[in-house]
């Protein structure tokens, strides 16, 4: 009994120390109700190989902006929800998270069909979504913000990169990918810039997989075929999802390498790889806005805060980061500033303060949200695995790019505006 | 050939060697090959290989595996051996401000290239054949004519010959004699490398060959390989047919003795291989833990282990609920889905919602190496001799065993088997548990070639239902044929329509079929269809 009190006594006597040693922020934030953010993604189903991450990361941008006072001297309290990489679910999910929750903003959303799923909640509830994936673009909408790129932002110099001297002169191109929007729509507009360099319709070969595939032997076998034809050759995949671990286990198997056959992804990262055997991937390609690997302080500070968050929570080591999970902690914090700066978490005045947000990020810059387009400014990099499942960076732009969402390549986009219709 | 040339050519190779001796890498010379410029790396490495000094290999082994490392004026070498300064060889420390040398693919392509020219020399045979098989895989250059030549000459291995002329002839083919591309281009037709083929082909485009003799002997070079390509690339179809096939026999094969002869819609089947792929996962990180020097040894244990744990389950099964359910198909279908949901929560709670890795061992990593273009991956192949096993297995169970005669009986005539002193309810337990088995050592298979994860068993159940459909109920014969037929005609299918239009006309075609013939191929004849 004895113990107990005394334990209990140290306790409170340790927390008020702590209380007394953050600060009046914290007895602030303390006094305030928290205010309540979504999380909105697949931890289950074919997708959670990528959005688990996500969530994770999520959390811990949460808890560090906690650990420094919260927004408007309140605390950020997550709500989680899993939509199990069912589409429709996702809907469901974000009107009880704007709905029954009253989330001030949601974070989340991985595959386009996801978000296009839940476009319609958020218009209808005027609900605000920060979207941290590289997509297809041909979207502007109100209540989104993209922190990922946008095609000219990662497809298209990725593609430049190929028919580079040092991308190998690709002359051919084989368009892998999943069966659903984003890569239908990114192919479309690769098609459109390929033909724009002169490539022509016999040099493209177009295929797509379902949700899950797992048996690529023939489509492998095709590749290498079409890839024999004189000319050389380089693979384009936008595979998303789990798929991605039986298309670079075949890849091996099939004693594929990247000097001969380059493969360039869009949706494979640092994260996708764990778990491949990645020393017959040596040299294949990657295009994102962020790799681990990058030298800067920055991505030092916050490479090291993960860890030792992974640490603690006792997550899959070793700690690994990636763009998406970048592009979430730069969205978080850019909603964060902007609510600081609205002094509000009313949508309608947050939306226009995220506007020319500015935010020193992992990537090594300070990257800026457009003040009209609602995505942020990017620089792009060409990274190259390496046994160890990381990426060399082969090649980059000297600096952030802004993001063009309706592609130039797709015909009548010249007369889109450049910024999302008001309410 | 005549005399001059050859004399010409041998003082060059005495030159060549001459020079090699003298001609150790300087540390400008590694500067050179590590920093600046990829075209001006490129060149560089071009004259250190015409100068064919086998003593640089070491260096551009380091080079090649990212061991590299260089400051203003200084290249390190960094391994798990420690740092040494690559000009003397002597340990040093690091220096923090030393840069990585980072090679991309078209570096690391002349890099493998330049190792493998110089590798060529080698005493040993087997480091030749590596050397050559290399460098017709990748952008040999002019840079190694030299010393391809002189291993030509000297070489007395068949197999490394043929590679070495067709090396050779890649190179020739760009001279500038029309002589020597049209030397070159016959010999390249005994090649049956789609390499030499892309090679010849872009020759043929515009930019390629100018000389019209040449470009003829070029088109039918091509015309020749190309005709034997084809058949490994049937072959290569029938391969992978067999493989898919292989794979839904497997799959489909335990709900042949659940479905098609007890009768029982066992929706639960799929969730049955996915206990079985855990199984082998849990194999796998026991393996991990205890006994790692045996770790390629894990899937063999696996399969035991699965076959029981899923039989166990499956008996479990049988007696708590199916027992209750025989004859009531959609009693039975709506409890055996409601088990199938609990199964895959129960999954999700004890192993996580995410994907689990399950690696190959290394014996099923890679491939045989028939042609280049027809790799059969050692993973498929032993997937197929598995699953023929296991049918093996079932036969032999099913027609030499007192079990496998009691469980016919049953399921052919209760009434009278039980009569005559069969204990039908315990068979039927048995029957359940064997099904639920072979279901298991399917998802240890499944393990092996897809991801593992609660929703494995969705993925197949559609396709075992349809195999067992099509080949006809009760029949151990059809469920073979219905496997791999469908699995060729699948990936027949595919290589023309795509993964997914090639899944629709598959449909479409045994709805057709079934249409046609209700009782899929093979129907059971005489008394026992009541």
């Amino acid at each position: 009994m004895n113990t107990r009190r005394t334990f209990i006594k140290s306790v409170s006597a340790l927390a008020a120390g702590l209380a007394l040693m953050t600060g009046s922020l914290m007895a602030q934030a303390a006094g305030k109700p928290p205010i309540k953010v979504g999380i909105l993604h697949s931890l289950s189903g074919t997708m959670a190989i990528s959005e688990t991450a996500l969530k994770n990361m999520a959390l811990m941008t949460i808890d560090d902006i906690n650990k420094h006072g919260g927004v408007l001297g309140r605390k950020l309290e997550p709500v989680v929800v899993d939509p199990a990489s069912n589409w429709p679910l996702f809907a469901e999910k974000a009107r009880e998270l704007l709905a029954k929750d009253k989330v001030a903003v949601v974070f989340g959303c991985w595959t386009s069909v996801s978000r296009k799923s839940v476009l319609p909640v958020f218009r209808e509830l005027d609900g605000l979504l920060f979207y941290p994936v590289q997509y297809e673009g041909e979207e502007l909408e109100r209540n989104v913000f993209y922190t990922g790129a946008a095609p000219n932002q990662q497809a298209i110099p990725a593609v430049e990169y190929l028919m580079s001297k040092d991308g190998g002169s690709a002359k051919r191109f084989v368009l892998l990918g999943t069966d659903y929007v984003y890569p239908r729509t990114t192919n479309k507009i690769l098609r459109a810039f390929l033909h724009s360099k002169g490539v022509a319709d016999s040099d493209i070969m177009e295929e797509y997989t379902p949700f899950g595939f797992s048996d690529y032997q023939t489509i492998i076998a095709k590749i290498k075929k079409f890839a024999s034809e004189g000319k050389k050759t380089a693979v384009i995949s936008t595979i998303n999802g789990d798929s991605n671990v039986p298309f670079y286990k075949e890849l091996g198997n099939q004693g594929i390498k990247a000097k001969d056959l380059p493969v360039v992804a869009f949706s494979v990262g640092e994260e996708e790889l764990r778990g491949v055997d990645t020393k017959p991937l040596v040299g294949q390609l990657a295009a994102w806005n962020y790799f681990m690997t990058l030298n800067n302080p920055v991505n030092k500070a916050w490479k090291k805060e993960w860890a030792a968050y992974v640490k603690k929570h006792n997550l899959p080591e070793p700690a690994l980061t990636n763009d998406p999970m970048e592009a979430t902690w730069v969205g978080i914090h850019m909603w964060a500033q902007a609510v600081e700066k609205a002094g509000t978490t009313d949508v309608d005045k947050v939306i226009p303060a995220v506007g020319g947000q500015k935010f020193k990020a992992p990537d090594g810059f300070t990257i800026e949200m457009d003040p009209k387009n609602h995505h942020l400014h990017k620089p792009v990099f060409v990274g190259e695995v390496r046994a160890d499942g990381q990426f060399n960076v082969v090649w980059k732009t000297p600096g952030p790019i802004k993001a063009q969402p309706w592609s130039p390549y797709i015909p009548g986009n010249d007369k889109k505006k450049d910024e999302p219709d008001p309410k | 050939m005549n005399i001059t040339k050859y004399i010409a050519q041998a003082i060059l190779v005495g030159l060549m060697f001459a020079a090699g001796a003298a001609h150790a890498l300087t540390e400008q010379d590694m500067m050179a090959l590590s920093s600046g410029d990829n075209d001006q790396r490129i060149a560089k490495l071009a004259t250190v290989v015409t100068a064919g000094d086998a003593s640089v290999i070491p260096f551009l082994n380091s080079l090649e595996n990212d061991e590299v490392k260089y400051t203003g004026k200084k290249v390190y070498i960094v391994n798990d051996k420690g740092t040494v300064d690559a000009a003397t060889g002597l340990a040093v420390a690091l220096p923090d401000d030393a840069q990585d040398v980072i090679n991309n693919n078209r570096m690391r392509n002349k890099l493998d290239a330049a190792i493998a020219a110089l590798n060529l020399e080698s005493t040993d045979a087997a480091v030749r054949l590596q050397a050559a098989k290399t460098l017709s895989q990748s952008d040999a250059g002019e840079s190694t004519l030299a010393l391809v030549k002189k291993a030509e000459k000297i070489e007395k291995n068949p197999e490394v010959h043929e590679l070495l002329v067709e090396i050779r002839a890649s190179i020739e083919l760009l001279s500038g004699d029309p002589a020597v591309r049209m030397q070159s281009a016959r010999d390249l037709a005994g090649s049956t490398s789609s390499d030499v083929k892309d090679l010849l082909a872009s020759r043929l485009l515009p930019g390629g060959e100018t000389d019209p003799d040449v470009r003829k002997v070029i088109a039918a070079a091509m015309h020749t390989i190309d005709k034997r390509l084809s058949y490994y690339e049937a072959a290569g179809t029938v391969f992978t047919g067999l493989s898919l096939g292989s794979v839904l026999l497997l799959a489909a094969l335990g709900l042949a003795i659940t479905y098609g002869l007890m009768g029982v819609i066992n929706m639960a089947h799929g969730e049955m291989m996915m206990l079985g792929a855990y199984a082998t996962y849990v194999v796998q990180n026991l393996f991990r833990h205890y006994l790692p020097q045996w770790f390629d040894a894990y899937v063999i244990v696996a399969i035991p282990v699965a076959f029981v744990v899923t039989g166990l389950v499956g008996i479990a099964l049988e007696r708590t609920v199916i027992r209750h359910l025989y004859g009531r198909p959609l009693e039975t279908l709506l409890a055996t889905w409601g088990i199938s949901l609990i199964l895959m929560q129960l999954v999700r709670t004890l192993f996580g919602a995410q994907n689990v890795e399950v690696e190959n061992p290394g014996w099923m990593s890679g491939g045989v190496h028939l042609a280049s273009n027809l790799v059969l991956p050692y993973n498929r192949i032993t997937i197929i001799l598995f699953a023929f096993a296991v049918l093996l297995l079932v036969w032999g169970l099913l027609n030499k065993t007192r079990l496998g005669l009691f469980v016919r009986a049953v399921t052919q005539n209760r009434k009278m088997a039980g009569c005559v002193g069969v204990n039908t309810a315990r068979i039927d337990a048995w029957a359940f548990g064997l099904g639920s088995s072979i279901a298991g050592l399917a998802g240890v298979a499944l393990s092996q070639i897809g991801n593992v994860g609660p929703d494995l068993g969705k993925t197949y159940i559609v396709d075992s239902f349809m195999v067992v459909v099509v080949g006809g109920v009760g029949q151990l014969a059809g469920t073979v044929y219905a496997g791999l037929g469908l699995g060729i005609i699948s990936k027949y299918m595919e290589g023309f329509t795509g993964p997914v239009m090639a899944k629709i006309i598959v449909l479409v075609i045994i709805i057709i079929f079934i249409q046609k013939r209700p009782q899929g191929i093979f129907a059971l004849k005489g008394r026992s269809v009541d």
